[in-house]
């Protein structure tokens, strides 16, 4: 891809943000927002700026980096296009912690934890799923998918029979939880996860080449001098990770991973290396402008942001549908 | 150059071996190849050079190291395999498809260097695919593809290719190309493996022929000594007659009429 592109997708991507943290209930001037971000000018937009909406812009832009970075790297090293971190079990683990934190009754401040112990969880007992199905062939990816949908569907279940006895406002609790949300963006969680993010993003970038090679066939990338099931095994634990941290962060983000690396291919993205970033610049754009259109839209509801990607990312992949094929 | 001896190998979960004792040499500057039914072990031969299913005895060297021993990207360095099948679900520019061979080579950092490009161009040429450059490998012919393919081989830039089935589906012409780039790639001092089922086209272009039968090597050596009826006859389970082809002077296998 040409440079002018990188350079269209980086400016859109700081439009995006600048809006996202310009527009609101209150709106603020580009100059009010530009002043407020250095703490410049009368203490409410400071407060808006800096406390309110700067995080939430941030934590949505690494939200949908990682998932757009984990949907990248799982659908070349799958070789399948419909991969996606939350295919891998990696959401319904995380739904099944924070169901059972809020069915406890335990501080909401827990919650991201508890979400993140259980997709680690959910994707560390796929991998035994997988090892016992493959009879010691653990990097079938096709097994491995199976397991994640397997465990997926079994955590569902759970969840509907935590639910079924818990009270009605931990149902939507944890409902509201499953849609997603960048409401609760503090500085430290947003520091948290760019850490994870730097980490986890990090080494999947590092790992494009041998995704690359990986979605060319286990024959062919064995025959290239990788060692295919080692390689397959730890893009799948990586790219987990960093789906998991995004969830412990803002809930269930649905569609971000799925539809995002497609978009980067129909770009003209094709090397892993390249995809992996771009997916995580597109991802960022498109849940900082879900979340934005979330809180505007339909004014003073705010619309979960889950649906939100959705609802833009599908017309968007449509357009674009006859073109990746 | 790549040496199989006694190689024994069981897939997980099956109940016989796949290959049961297999001896043979590929050597520099010349064309192995290797030729049986369906089911005789071909393939597995392949997947178990490339390491894709442990040996349960014997050993595969290449010059004199043995292969599990070798680290595989080292290995790779020096042989180049084209898998029998191979499905891109993301398809490349046919350039940066190519330009994958280089990998064993690029390791986590270094990027392609002037070098690294040069290899990539000439790897192209010689598959004769540089018009095909910006093309994308899923609007390729079956012809193109192979070359392709062969190309992507050539520019990891070893001194042995190993081919399995690399003229599936190939038309006449198509397939004449791909033995007579081997055949100079071999003459130009690369040692090629190449497994097919072509029997009379192996034995115009081959140096040396080695039949597989349930896992065990039926014959081997020069084509002459390998296509004799009464050998061949036993290992296909059909009639046939060999003649000697009156243009080439090759042997020829022709199968007869079920009675």
């Amino acid at each position: 891809m040409s440079v002018t592109r990188w350079t269209v997708l980086v400016l859109s991507l700081i439009v995006v943000m600048v809006a996202g943290v310009a527009i609101g209930t209150i709106n603020l001037s580009l100059a009010a927002v530009w002043h407020g971000a250095f703490g410049v000018g009368d203490t409410t937009t400071v407060y808006i700026v800096r406390a309110l909406r700067l995080p939430r812009v941030v934590l949505a832009l690494l939200v949908g980096a990682g998932l757009g970075m984990s949907g990248a790297a799982l659908q070349g090293t799958m070789r399948n296009p419909l991969a996606e971190p939350y295919l891998l079990g990696v959401s319904g683990g995380a739904a099944v912690g924070a169901v059972l934190a809020t069915v406890l009754g335990l501080a909401v401040s827990l919650l991201p934890l508890a979400a993140f112990v259980g997709a680690v969880v959910a994707v560390v007992i796929a991998f035994f799923v997988a090892h016992a199905a493959g009879g010691g062939t653990r990097g079938d990816p096709r097994t491995l998918l199976m397991a994640g949908v397997v465990v997926g569907a079994f955590a569902n279940a759970a969840i509907m029979v935590l639910l079924a006895r818990a009270p009605a406002n931990t149902v939507q609790d944890a409902m509201w939880w499953m849609m997603g949300s960048a409401a609760d963006a503090t500085w430290s969680r947003v520091g948290a996860l760019a850490a994870y993010m730097l980490v986890g993003g990090g080494a999947l970038v590092l790992l494009g080449r041998r995704i690359d090679v990986l979605a060319l066939g286990e024959d062919a990338a064995a025959g290239l001098g990788l060692a295919v099931d080692a390689a397959i095994r730890l893009v799948f634990l990586v790219a987990s990770f960093v789906a998991a941290a995004t969830v412990a962060a803002a809930g269930l983000v649905g569609f971000v991973g799925l539809v995002v690396p497609h978009i980067v291919r129909a770009i003209g993205v094709r090397q892993h290396r390249a995809l992996i970033i771009g997916s995580a610049l597109v991802g960022g754009m498109l849940v900082v402008l879900s979340d934005l259109l979330g809180r505007i839209l339909l004014p003073p509801a705010e619309l979960p942001l889950g649906a939100v990607t959705a609802l833009i990312g599908v017309p968007f992949l449509l357009t674009k549908l006859r073109r990746l094929t | 150059m790549i040496r199989f001896d006694e190689v024994v190998v069981r897939y997980p979960r099956s109940e016989a071996d796949a290959l049961r004792g297999v001896s043979l040499e590929a050597r520099r500057g010349a064309i192995t190849a290797v030729v049986g039914p369906n089911g005789s072990g071909k393939s597995t031969l392949v997947r178990a050079l490339i390491g894709r299913v442990a040996l349960v005895r014997g050993t595969i060297s290449v010059d004199g190291t043995a292969t599990p021993a070798t680290e595989r990207r080292d290995f790779a360095r020096r042989v180049a395999v084209v898998s029998q099948r191979e499905e891109l679900a993301f398809p490349l520019p046919v350039s940066e498809y190519v330009a994958i061979g280089r990998f064993p080579h690029l390791g986590l950092w270094r990027a392609a260097t002037r070098m690294d490009r040069e290899v990539i161009d000439a790897a192209m040429t010689e598959a004769g695919i540089e018009h095909l450059r910006e093309r994308r490998v899923d609007m390729l012919s079956g012809g193109e593809w192979q070359r392709v393919r062969l190309a992507r081989a050539l520019a990891q830039g070893g001194d042995a290719l190993v081919l399995d089935e690399p003229t599936a589906f190939l038309d006449i012409g198509h397939e004449m190309g791909v033995f007579e780039s081997l055949h100079r790639l071999a003459r130009r001092g690369q040692a090629v493996l190449l497994v097919s089922h072509q029997l009379n086209l192996v034995a115009r272009f081959a140096d040396e022929m080695v039949l597989l039968h349930h896992g065990h090597v039926a014959a081997a050596g020069a084509p002459a000594a390998v296509m004799r009826a009464e050998v061949l006859e036993r290992v296909y389970e059909w009639p046939l007659v060999v003649t000697r082809d009156p243009a080439v002077g090759a042997p020829t296998l022709v199968p007869l009429r079920a009675r």
